[in-house]
């Protein structure tokens, strides 16, 4: 933890930063709701529709939305930190170039995800 | 032979010595995660529907019960191994730390055992 992080000017590669984090742990929980699922279609077609009904419903596919956003963002920042890890990019002006491609690959991505998402509309299909 | 003088090794000062073993085990799921995470999302967006047949079909079929498997097994090691960095950052108590380093371990653990279980449940009875 540091304490002294505050005395820094605020740049907007702090906030993608602390993202990865919040994305992270939002996978974590996305991971859990994924094994449910599964674990409901190892059940059977009756706990797989019953399932169904609040994974597909309204507040579900929000969720699910949610999800997948934070992979999308998860999955492009994690690239950047991969680049990082073989020694690329490091300069200040890559950084926030890079920062940037991320954000605007986030959304393209996560706007083709959500169109597939909601495509059959909600409900159990 | 150790440079560490035996006060700073008794008073667990230095290397735990397991510092990069943590930190390549993330970089490694992480980069095998990049292929199979965006193959197993693009593959359920794009089913037309998601009823019970069309999903449990698409699961049994070919390899891919084996990469799904797999990806759950890697995503479960990088969220432990990630989840615990946050605990270790931002969890100062040791007894709080340490409950909760203990709960993320047993968490993804259990996570990875049900994960590949429904996966040769539902792969398996397809061929049965």
């Amino acid at each position: 933890m540091s304490p002294h992080l505050t005395v820094y000017r605020w740049a907007y590669t702090m906030t993608l930063s602390i993202l990865h984090r919040v994305s992270g742990i939002a996978l974590f929980m996305a991971l859990i709701g994924m094994i449910f699922w599964l674990m409901a279609a190892a059940s059977g077609q009756a706990a797989y529709t019953e399932a169904m009904r609040t994974f597909a419903s309204g507040p579900g596919k929000c969720l699910a939305a949610v999800a997948l956003l934070a992979l999308c963002f998860h999955f492009f920042n994690g690239l950047r930190h991969l680049a990082w890890d073989l020694g690329w990019g490091f300069e200040r002006a890559q950084a926030r170039r890079s920062a940037l491609m991320v954000l605007v690959a986030t959304l393209l991505a996560a706007v083709v995800c959500f169109y597939f998402l909601f495509r059959n509309g909600t409900g159990p299909t | 032979m150790s440079l560490r003088s035996p006060l700073s090794r008794v008073l667990n000062h230095g290397t735990a010595r397991s510092g990069v073993s943590h930190w390549r085990s993330q970089r490694v799921s992480a980069t095998a995660l990049v292929p199979l995470s965006a193959w197993v999302v693009i593959s359920l967006l794009a089913l037309p529907t998601r009823n019970y047949a069309l999903v449990s079909a698409w699961i049994a079929s070919g390899l891919h019960p084996v990469l799904l498997a797999l990806t759950i097994l890697l995503a479960a090691w990088h969220a432990w191994l990630g989840l615990a960095v946050v605990i270790e950052d931002y969890v100062e108590q040791s007894l709080p730390k340490l409950l909760l380093l203990l709960l993320n371990a047993f968490a993804n653990g259990l996570l990875a055992a049900s994960g590949v279980y429904a996966v040769l449940r539902i792969a398996l009875r397809s061929v049965a």
